[in-house]
């Protein structure tokens, strides 16, 4: 697949993303827009375009299936692959019966069962986030939202098989990092990472819903910061206009991101890939120097490799 | 303590007080007040012996870090570790003021350099480390300060082969951190993982409020999880569940005895019982082997060595007998002799 096209494109979009790395208030608010754009591809239209075949799976094995988590194992390069994901719909009814992206415990417990079985076989897990969340819900709370989000989080850290996150489209809260802890994490151009949405930010920091764009600024959950601040390893680069217009390049794109990184990390000892995978997310999040005042202790000054 | 038990502590207690009241020139406090569940009155000195629980009817109240770990250990009897610690300000990040002023304004009101204390102490003679969070400091919230003491408080224990107490009191990840605060969820749960390597056990307690990603992270990990009467322990609050999904909550929703009923806590505990709770299973779980000489002569670990030694013989015979019970083609449980 990496042959089809895609290289001089590749350098093409990673060069605009290198010449734009302080994005202005209005490209921040149009990135945030991007990310959730209605045609914006999902995590099933990449599976489908990068897997010659996938076999999805269903179900927690304790209460139900999560419509909102898509699980399942792929062949990936002629390869197996686990990809697990959260799933927006397009349409009303769509969007209804995946829940806005939104998963509850079931659905990251269906994620959990998944990464078992792959760690077990030795089969790499690829993890594609596009979430504004996870479920916020007295039934959700009731089954352990909480512990269903920490325990994928901790069962991402102790899988063996090399692991690739990436940020397609939205990536919200604990929602997200329930399936965000992996030996690479990926963002692509045009997505969102971050604490919270921009809108529960403004109910809550604001006091006001209508302060969205405000809070999209405070935050700046754009890719190209969250890789300064080393909270992604790569920018991956959407077609010109945004993936939203041609799920095919974007797929394949994507494609040759993933495979890279799994063809790097399957090189690897996997006691050192874990030891690494700690490293990584132990430094992130900087202190005061004592010294420097405010200033920014950890995390990169230079803007992404192509 | 029974609930019986609990009940004559507290009349005691208010006995006590009210033979007092007219002897006893009045102190004006900012701690003094009026219970909001009771209504009813109490000194800041009563307050305070009273581990902030209202001696009328049990509501608890917030408490700071430090008197936390007076309760916990011997009063100033514990170490604090890395009070030095700072937040850095990595977005500067402003909302409705700048959250450079918001750690001024929380650092000068608190007495506190973060949202969480770190300390070793002792728990009813138990060693042990403890990270306590501090609501009152910009509500608790984990920034990358949080994080990195709950990081090392981790690999400390680990190392020192002590168990962790952790005590949560959090709205969530802070927000004015953005995406690195997101990652101290990530941070916080592989760093527990040090403990599982040491073998020594994590005791959560969940204090009012436990919520967001402080709940779905470290604080939904412990081998014994506690919580504190009426806290509210969620993913999400109830407004945000009320605003999204257009439910209407009932008024216990997330409440600690709900979560206990759900299956998300192993018990409700009063804290002027807590750290007795806490030191006896800390004193049911301690493996005297793995103990470091700093804590050679307390009468806790000279009675675990005792019985250790006492049990000695038995403890290194029992794997082999229990290894010739399931070797395949051993005579026992096969041969009817």
């Amino acid at each position: 697949m990496s042959e089809r096209g895609g290289g001089r494109f590749v350098r093409k979009v990673a060069e605009k993303v290198r010449r734009a790395p302080e994005a202005g208030d209005d490209d921040l608010w149009e990135s945030v827009q991007l990310a959730r754009h209605a045609e914006r591809p999902y995590t099933l239209d990449y599976i489908t375009r990068m897997c010659s075949d996938f076999e999805e799976v269903h179900g927690d094995r304790l209460y139900g299936d999560d419509h909102a988590m898509v699980a399942g194992f792929g062949r990936f390069h002629d390869r197996p692959v686990a990809f697990i994901g959260q799933q927006k719909g397009r349409d009303t009814n769509e969007r209804t019966f995946r829940n806005f992206g939104m998963a509850g415990p079931e659905g990251y417990r269906k994620a959990m069962r998944v990464m078992e079985i792959a760690n077990r076989l030795g089969i790499p897990v690829v993890t594609l986030i596009d979430t504004p969340g996870a479920f916020p819900g007295a039934s959700a709370e009731e089954r352990g939202q909480g512990g269903a989000i920490s325990r994928s989080i901790q069962m991402m850290w102790r899988l063996d098989v090399p692991t690739v996150a990436v940020i397609i489209g939205e990536g919200s809260s604990g929602g997200a990092l329930g399936l965000g802890v992996a030996d690479r994490v990926l963002m692509l151009e045009n997505s969102t990472y971050s604490v919270i949405s921009p809108e529960g930010a403004s109910a809550i920091l604001w006091r006001d819903a209508s302060k969205a764009r405000q809070a999209a600024q405070a935050f700046k959950p754009t890719a190209a910061n969250c890789y300064r601040w080393g909270v992604v390893d790569a920018v991956v680069p959407e077609p010109d206009g945004g993936a939203h217009t041609d799920h095919e390049q974007a797929a394949e794109i994507l494609d040759q991101y993933i495979y890279r990184a799994l063809t790097d990390l399957g090189a690897m000892p996997p006691v050192e890939r874990r030891r690494a995978r700690r490293e990584r997310f132990r430094k992130l999040g900087p202190l005061r120097d004592p010294e420097g005042g405010m200033g920014i202790a950890t995390g990169r000054e230079t803007p992404p490799p192509g | 303590m029974s609930r019986v038990g609990r009940n004559i502590h507290v009349s005691v207690d208010r006995l006590r007080q009210l033979a007092h009241r007219d002897a006893r020139p009045r102190k004006i406090s900012a701690d003094a007040g009026t219970c909001p569940k009771c209504d009813s009155h109490y000194s800041a000195d009563e307050m305070h012996r009273n581990l902030r629980v209202c001696p009328a009817c049990g509501h608890h109240f917030a408490v700071t870090a430090r008197e936390r770990l007076e309760q916990l250990g011997e009063p100033g009897g514990y170490v604090e570790l890395w009070p030095e610690l700072r937040a850095a300000d990595p977005l500067q990040f402003t909302d409705l003021k700048p959250y450079t002023e918001r750690i001024a304004d929380a650092e000068k009101s608190t007495g506190l350099g973060e949202a969480i204390v770190c300390a070793e102490l002792e728990v009813r003679h138990v060693p042990a480390v403890a990270a306590i969070m501090d609501f009152s400091y910009m509500g608790g919230s984990m920034g990358a300060v949080v994080g990195e003491k709950l990081a090392r408080a981790c690999d400390h224990a680990a190392q020192k082969g002590l168990p962790l107490i952790v005590v949560a009191a959090s709205g969530g990840a802070r927000m004015q951190e953005g995406t690195l605060a997101l990652m101290q969820m990530a941070k916080t749960v592989i760093a527990l993982d040090a403990l599982a390597e040491a073998r020594v056990p994590v005791v959560v307690v969940l204090a009012h409020p436990t919520t967001g990603g402080v709940w779905a992270s470290f604080a939904s990990l412990g081998d014994i999880t506690y919580a504190e009467p009426g806290a509210l322990i969620a993913f999400s609050g109830p407004r945000v569940i009320e605003e999204t999904t257009r439910e209407v909550l009932p008024s216990d929703f997330g409440r600690a005895e709900r979560q206990l009923e759900n299956g998300q806590v192993d018990a409700v505990v009063d804290r002027r019982e807590l750290a007795e709770r806490i030191g006896r299973v800390l004193h049911i779980l301690r493996r005297p082997e793995l103990e470091g000489p700093g804590a050679a002569g307390s009468p806790a670990l000279q009675w675990a060595q005792g019985g250790a030694q006492r049990a000695a013989g038995a403890v290194q015979s029992l794997p082999r007998k229990v290894m010739d019970r399931i070797r395949p083609g051993s005579p026992d449980g096969e041969d009817p002799e």
